[in-house]
C-alpha cells in the first residue's frame, strides 16, 4: 500500500518550501523553459556553462511540491558537472522514479536524490519529478523549450 | 459536524445502484468528487450495454432480420428518450455523436467552415469556455478568416453579459456560450443570450456538457439553435454525445463524416445525403452507447431533474459553508448556492493543486487538479492550475465533510 510519507519525505518538503538556487540568472548562457501542459507545472532553467562544466545553475517557476523539490535538488546535484555527467545522473534518477510500484531501488551515486525513490509508487507524479531534468538537458542542448508531452 | 439533514435524494439508496461506489481506495471508502470529468454508472446502464451485446447485437437501420429490428428499435428509442428529456420538438432534432467535443466541431465545420460563414464574420465566445468550445472556432478563424471576440467575467465568476452590448454587431453570426462552467460552476443566462444573438440574425450554440446532467434543460424555452452534451457526464457510457439542433439550422449544416448510413445515393464521382439527423451519423454508430444513454436518461427522469438540482443546491450550501473553514483556501465561482452548479475550484496557500489531489487520493477522495481544459480561464483567474471537486446524485453531506477533513490534512502535511 502506498504511504504518503514515501512521496512527501522531509527532504522533499524542505526543498519545496525553501527551494535552493531559486533565482533568475542574468549571465546565463543556456536557458530553457519546461512545461507540463497536463497540470500547470512550468519552470525556467538557467545554466552558466564554462569549459564544458556547469558553473552555475538556477531556476524560477511555479509548480507542485515534487517538481519544485526536484528542481532544487537537481541544481545542487549538477553543479560542477559536465553535460555528459548530468545526463548519466539523470539516467539513474529516471530509472529510479520509473521503476514501478514495489520495484524501486536506489544507486548510491544518487545521494540526496534518492529521496525521490517514493515517486515510483505514484506513477502519475513521475512527470513532475522529471520535468526539471528534461528542462536542464534541453537547456544544455541549446533548446529553448521542452514539454513533458514530447 | 454533518447536519442531521434529510437530503432531497435518498443518496444511500442511490449509491447502492452504483457498483463502483462499493469500492475502497487505499483502504478508505471511495469519495468520488470528479463527476464534472466523468460520472459513475448505475448498474442499469452497465447491464443495458451488456444486454445489447448479449441478446440483440446487430447493425442498425439496415438489417432485415429480427436482431436488426430490435437493435434499431432500441437505438431510435434512445434518440426519442433524449429528445423528450431536453424537450426537443422531434427526435429528428437529435444527432448522436461521440461527445460534446465532436458535436461542437460538427457545428463549427458543418455550419461554419463548410457552410455560410465568410471572412470578417464574427463569432462571439466567452473567456470561461472549455477548450472544446474554443479550438473548433480557431479552425474557423484560420480557414475562413472569421473574427473571434470574447465576453469577459467578473472576479466572482459572473459572465459579463453587458459585454454583449459592444461585442454583438450586425456582423456577428455565432454567439456561443457554456450553460454551466466546468471550473467555476457559474450558470449562464442562455435564454437571454440566445435572444441577443437572434436580434442580429446570429445563431446561438450552447455547451450543455455540465448543465444537462444537473438541471432541467428545455431547448424550446431556451430557444438555442444548437445544444451539445455528453452521455458519460450524465450516468451514460463514454463515446456517446448529443448535438441538438433546430430543424431548419440542421438542414443548413453540412455533414462532418461522409460514408455509409448518411447517404441517399452514391455513384462514382458523386453522392447525395439523406435527411437530418441521419445525415450526421455516418458509419456504424456507438449503438451500445446510445442504448446505455437512453437508460441513463430513464434513471435521471426517475429521480426527477428538479430534485437533482435541489439536491445539488443543498450540497452547494453546505460546501460554501464548510470549505472556507480551511485556512488559506481560496474558492472560485459564485458565492450563491443557487447561482452555481456543484463544481468547486479552489487553490490553497499551503499546497499546489497537484499535491492536494495526491494527498486526497490516499484518503480515497477523488478530485481533479490542473487547468481543466480551460487555459484561457486559468489566465483570467491568474493561476496556473486549480483543484476541483464536483458533486452529483450519489454525493451527500458526509462527502463534503470528508473533503474538508482531507483538505485540513493536506494543510498539515505542508505546514
Amino acid at each position: 500500500m502506498r504511504d504518503l510519507r514515501e512521496l512527501y519525505q522531509e527532504t522533499i518538503l524542505d526543498h519545496s518550501k525553501k527551494p535552493r538556487n531559486f533565482r533568475e540568472m542574468p549571465n546565463a548562457n543556456r536557458i530553457s523553459v519546461g512545461n507540463n501542459p497536463l497540470c500547470g507545472d512550468r519552470l525556467t532553467l538557467y545554466v552558466l556553462l564554462d569549459a564544458d562544466r556547469v558553473m552555475d545553475v538556477s531556476f524560477i517557476g511555479q509548480g507542485c511540491a515534487i517538481s519544485k523539490a526536484s528542481a532544487s535538488m537537481m541544481t545542487d546535484a549538477v553543479r560542477g558537472k559536465t553535460p555528459a555527467e548530468a545526463q548519466a545522473l539523470f539516467d539513474r534518477f529516471h530509472a529510479m522514479v520509473t521503476a514501478g510500484p514495489g520495484k524501486g531501488s536506489t544507486s548510491s551515486e544518487l545521494g540526496k536524490l534518492a529521496a525521490f525513490r517514493g515517486v515510483s509508487e505514484f506513477p502519475i507524479r513521475v512527470k513532475c519529478a522529471t520535468l526539471p531534468w528534461h528542462t536542464l538537458l534541453a537547456a544544455m542542448r541549446g533548446e529553448p523549450t521542452t514539454t513533458t508531452e514530447a | 459536524m454533518a447536519r442531521a439533514a434529510k437530503m432531497l435524494l435518498n443518496v444511500s439508496a442511490i449509491r447502492q445502484d452504483f457498483p463502483i461506489l462499493q469500492r475502497e481506495i487505499h483502504g478508505a471508502p471511495i469519495t468520488y468528487l470528479d463527476s464534472a470529468a466523468t460520472s459513475q454508472k448505475p448498474k442499469a446502464v452497465i447491464d443495458a450495454t451488456a444486454d445489447y451485446y448479449t441478446r440483440y447485437n446487430a447493425n442498425v437501420h439496415r438489417a432485415i432480420y429480427e436482431l436488426g429490428e430490435e437493435a434499431t428499435r432500441e437505438y431510435e428509442g434512445a434518440r426519442e428518450k433524449v429528445a423528450d428529456f431536453i424537450h426537443a420538438r422531434s427526435p429528428n432534432e437529435v444527432v448522436f455523436t461521440k461527445s460534446t467535443t465532436e458535436s461542437i466541431n460538427l457545428v463549427a465545420y458543418g455550419w461554419g467552415l463548410k457552410g455560410r460563414l465568410r471572412a470578417g464574420d464574427e463569432i462571439v465566445g466567452t473567456v470561461m469556455e472549455h477548450h472544446s468550445n474554443h479550438v473548433p472556432w480557431h479552425f474557423v478563424k484560420d480557414h475562413k478568416g472569421a473574427v473571434l471576440k470574447y465576453a469577459g467575467m467578473d472576479d466572482d465568476g459572473r459572465l459579463r453579459v453587458e459585454d454583449y452590448d459592444e461585442l454583438i454587431t450586425k456582423r456577428t453570426k455565432v454567439v456561443t456560450v457554456t450553460q454551466c462552467s466546468n471550473v467555476l460552476g457559474t450558470i449562464n443566462p442562455v435564454k437571454e443570450i440566445a435572444k441577443r444573438a437572434h436580434e442580429v440574425g446570429a445563431i446561438c450554440v450552447v455547451d450543455g456538457a455540465q448543465s444537462v446532467p444537473h438541471m432541467s434543460v428545455d431547448v424550446q424555452d431556451l430557444d438555442c439553435d444548437f445544444l451539445a452534451f455528453s452521455g458519460h457526464k450524465m450516468l451514460g457510457p463514454t463515446g456517446i454525445g448529443i448535438l441538438y439542433g433546430k430543424s431548419q439550422v440542421l438542414e443548413a449544416t453540412e455533414p462532418l463524416l461522409g460514408g455509409g448510413e448518411m447517404i441517399r445515393e452514391v455513384h462514382l464521382g458523386k453522392s447525395s445525403w439523406t435527411d437530418v439527423p441521419f445525415r450526421f451519423e455516418g458509419g456504424t454508430p456507438n449503438i451500445a452507447g446510445a442504448i446505455g444513454l437512453g437508460v441513463a436518461v430513464d434513471y435521471l427522469k426517475h429521480l426527477g431533474m428538479d430534485a437533482v438540482r435541489r439536491h445539488e443546491i443543498e450540497l452547494n450550501e453546505y460546501a460554501l459553508e464548510r470549505l472556507p473553514e480551511v485556512k488559506g483556501l481560496k474558492l472560485f465561482g459564485p458565492a450563491d448556492a443557487k447561482a452555481r452548479s456543484g463544481v468547486f475550484s479552489f487553490v490553497m496557500d499551503a499546497a499546489h493543486p497537484h499535491d492536494i489531489a495526491s494527498i486526497l487520493d490516499t484518503e480515497g477522495v477523488c478530485i481533479r487538479s490542473g487547468h481543466h481544459c480551460a487555459q484561457p480561464l486559468m489566465e483570467r483567474l491568474d493561476v496556473p492550475a486549480t483543484a476541483r471537486a464536483s458533486f452529483y446524485v450519489y454525493n451527500d453531506l458526509k462527502d463534503v465533510d470528508r473533503l474538508v477533513a482531507a483538505l485540513q490534512r493536506a494543510r498539515e502535511v505542508f505546514a
